[in-house]
């Protein structure tokens, strides 16, 4: 894949010394099968989820901006196989396989794309925003790069409060030029503040390779000015993305501050659904899906370990009707009340003393 | 010739100080360079260095004095070869730093409406003892009462901590309540806004300082996008309980980049309270108010009230609760509705409009956002005419917003139009003369008002 392309590029005069970048693509212990079958479900419902998805937005049925994860499956359920209760996460708006992975109910996920009452911001918020605080999920955010600085203060929260948790910022191989990115990686490691941040290295920015818009060195390093490791992970690999995972979350857990994890990856389609992907060949496109797909691998995985058709096959059929399910549930839930214009702008005062009087 | 040494102004906003200590004595030597008296403002204890080698021949303001005027003669340097007698020489009065051709009604600093003496608590709903405070102190002691009733709050921003805060808003926060809660920030404005947003999601209740709301800008984006719709966006379930303060507007002779007002901006954004208060009652009752509301609130302080005194209740529950006008003084010819700095200006026009025989009613907004539309309107059905006032542009301001409220509602009480006193439509320049005509002066509101009542009297 092109993270090999990319590790091999030449090195000019006046180059940084040669990258002390690792990159993760083993597995140090299997986990137990049934550890591997929860996977293999959390991805595969992803993958379905997000095909329905696209198929409904092809309807009309899903409006707006609509960024599907299909491709990139591995990389969530890892991360969030590693995870311990209480952990938060939050990402930008490719966020419907973070959403799944992360125990958020498919129908409340796929009713908020069709923009109705049932969904999980009751309609008001869309494919790109939105949030569980059951489900520790805090956005879904919209604005490249701005849910970094927010997963730092969830980050602090959890270690004013003396929780023993960790958050995980995802983020992609786009936003990791902007400069709060960077003002994040600072106070982070200032501040020995737990926080995992996982880019989602899926080769473009939009259109743009990120060989055209990243200067440096692998963007797992990004973080070296700052001293936080950085390491680079075989993002199709869901096990591979597990073992950094738990090295990650350790890091933090122990009170020495920040982890960067490279996630390389791939997302199949468009940047959104109204991107054509002019700027990559189908070539590039059918040679990840054929050799590098991560439902593939985990399923090849699964079949190693004696799991056999007929449970695969018993698998995918629940998958399915999961999927059939939120998706009759996101076509019946009814649209918001006319009344939801005006909900939610501001929280009501309950301390009678904060409240003006006439 | 024997050389003046002056009283130093020591910030933008500096007007006169303490001389607190000479470390000179009459006759000692001293070179260029050496600390030869300490002066305390109410911001900091600063040194103040010999300029020029010489003799101290003679010191005019003994230490301990108080008030002492910004470019005030402090000392006589002796230059080789003089006597004591020289001293004569030199005027005892400051010679004016007026150029000559400023016009004479400009002053050459601005603002002018400081008040000396303390004035009444603004809110004549307390009846019990009160304390004068500055309005800084009352900031300070508003975050210092909610920091001992909930260990969830925490003020962070640049400069809070060890240096007790760039304008010493936070002075004595972190001696009391250690480097956990009184965090000194980098210069991340961006970064910390959004590290603020993402710790209130976290269920704890940041105060962010920004150490004024010019740099605010860098952050803006997460202020609005993430700080105030994602309640909405969330549909009910993202809380995010958050003050962002410090100060606005003009400071003096700060310039275009650090010097304007933000109130319309911010106000223009629903998910947002938005109050900028004038009294250190209000100041300390709406902080607290601030601090405990589930909901992002825009808390405009003013650098130039931050020195100023007023009786504050002594009670370490006193709550002004946002969204409430207070009217400060009562009158029947024309309403005078303001906020922040403009509330002091428009109470000394008021005082000169009643020279004139008009009777100005005073309204301080204290909160922009929600807006007391109520309280104003009922006062133009009293008085049937409005003057608003702010300091910033007029360009869709919160004068603009207020102009439409009444319109809306008391457009049949209105005996003349709407009229606006506003900073001028340009950046801030620098210059003295023209940041004073940049900014709206009292003069500016009693010709305003004047010429509401004047021309449709009858």
């Amino acid at each position: 894949m092109s993270a090999k392309a990319e590790t091999k590029r030449k090195r000019g005069p006046g180059r940084p010394p040669k990258t002390p970048t690792t990159m993760v693509s083993g597995v140090n212990d299997m986990p137990p099968t049934e550890d591997l079958v929860s996977m293999y479900k959390d991805m595969l419902l992803i993958r379905r989820f997000e095909e329905k998805a696209g198929q409904l937005y092809g309807m009309g049925q899903i409006g707006g901006f609509c960024h599907l994860y299909i491709g990139q499956e591995a990389v969530v359920v890892g991360l969030q196989s590693a995870s311990a209760l209480g952990d938060t996460v939050v990402t930008s708006y490719r966020d419907h396989g973070h959403m799944l992975a992360c125990g958020m109910d498919s129908d409340g996920v796929m009713a908020e794309l069709t923009g109705r009452a049932g969904g999980y911001s009751r309609g008001k918020g869309g494919s790109m925003h939105m949030f569980s605080r059951e489900k520790n999920f805090f956005g879904g955010h919209g604005i490249v790069g701005a849910q970094v600085p927010i997963g730092v203060g969830l980050a602090f929260s959890h270690k004013y409060k003396n929780e023993p948790n960790v958050c995980m910022t995802y983020l992609g191989d786009g936003a990791v030029n902007q400069g709060q990115v960077y003002e994040s990686f600072n106070m982070a490691a200032l501040w020995h503040l737990p926080v995992v941040f996982v880019i989602e290295n899926n080769q473009y920015g939009m259109g743009t390779k990120v060989t055209r818009a990243a200067a440096g060195r692998a963007l797992a390093d990004r973080g070296m000015a700052y001293g936080i490791p950085g390491k680079q992970v075989d993002g199709m690999n869901v096990l591979a993305v597990r073992t950094a995972a738990l090295e990650a979350l350790a890091h933090c857990r122990e009170g020495n501050g920040p982890f960067i994890l490279e996630m390389k990856t791939y997302r199949y389609r468009g940047h959104s659904m109204s991107d054509p992907a002019k700027y990559r060949t189908r070539e590039e496109v059918d040679a990840m899906r054929k050799q590098h797909d991560p439902i593939d691998q985990i399923r090849d995985i699964l079949k190693d370990q004696n799991v056999d058709d007929a449970r695969l096959k018993e698998i995918d059929s629940d998958i399915k009707a999961i999927v059939t399910k939120a998706t009759e549930f996101a076509q019946t839930s009814p649209e918001p009340d006319p009344s939801e214009l005006f909900t939610d702008i501001l929280l009501p005062l309950t301390d009678s003393k904060l409240i003006a009087k006439g | 010739m024997a050389i003046e040494i002056k009283m130093p102004a020591l910030s933008p906003t500096m007007e006169e100080g303490t001389l607190a200590k000479w470390l000179v004595a009459e006759g000692d030597d001293v070179r260029s360079g050496d600390v030869i008296a300490e002066i305390e403002t109410d911001k900091a204890t600063m040194e103040v260095e010999a300029i020029e080698d010489g003799k101290v021949g003679k010191i005019l303001v003994p230490a301990g004095t108080e008030n002492v005027k910004v470019n005030a003669a402090i000392a006589v340097l002796l230059e080789d070869g003089e006597i004591s007698s020289d001293i004569n020489a030199v005027s005892p009065e400051a010679p004016a730093t007026t150029p000559a051709n400023s016009p004479a009604t400009v002053p050459a600093t601005a603002p002018t409406t400081i008040f000396a003496e303390p004035v009444a608590a603004a809110d004549d709903s307390w009846t019990g003892a009160s304390t004068t405070l500055t309005v800084r102190e009352s900031l300070r002691d508003a975050m210092a009462e909610e920091m001992r009733r909930d260990e969830n709050v925490f003020i962070m921003g640049e400069e809070v901590a060890e240096y007790q805060g760039a304008y010493k808003v936070t002075q004595g926060l972190l001696d009391e309540f250690g480097a956990k809660r009184v965090i000194d920030t980098p210069i991340t404005e961006q970064g910390f806004a959004g590290l603020g947003v993402g710790a209130a999601f976290g269920e704890l209740r940041p105060i962010v300082e920004f150490m004024t709301f010019n740099f605010a800008m860098q952050a803006i984006d997460q202020i609005i996008n993430s700080a105030a719709k994602t309640l909405y966006m969330s549909g009910g379930q993202m809380g995010c309980p958050i003050v962002f303060r410090g100060p606005n507007g003009a400071a003096s002779r700060v310039a275009a980049q650090h010097s304007q007002c933000f109130a319309s901006w911010y106000a223009h954004c629903p998910g947002l309270k938005v109050v900028a208060p004038y009294s250190a009652a209000d100041a300390k009752g709406l902080l607290k108010a601030a601090i405990r509301d589930p909901n992002p609130v825009i808390f405009l302080e003013h650098e130039v009230l931050y020195g100023q005194s007023f009786e504050v209740p002594d009670d370490d529950d006193w709550i002004v609760p946002i969204g409430k006008a207070n009217i400060l003084r009562s009158g029947t010819d024309v309403t005078i509705v303001a906020f922040s700095i403009m509330v002091g200006r428009a109470l000394e026009a008021a005082n000169r409009l009643a020279e004139q025989g008009i009777s100005a009613e005073v309204i301080d907004l204290r909160s922009i956002r929600p807006l007391d539309t109520d309280t104003i309107v009922a006062s133009v059905k009293k008085t049937s005419r409005l003057v608003t006032c702010e300091e910033g542009f007029p360009f869709a301001g919160i004068g603009a917003e207020i102009a439409m409220q009444v319109m809306e509602q008391a457009f049949d009480w209105l005996d003349a139009p709407i009229a606006r006193v506003t900073g001028k439509d340009v950046p801030m320049p620098y210059a003295a003369n023209l940041e004073a005509l940049a900014l709206p002066q009292v003069d500016d509101i009693v010709a305003t008002a004047m010429a509401t009542c004047d021309g449709f009297k009858g």
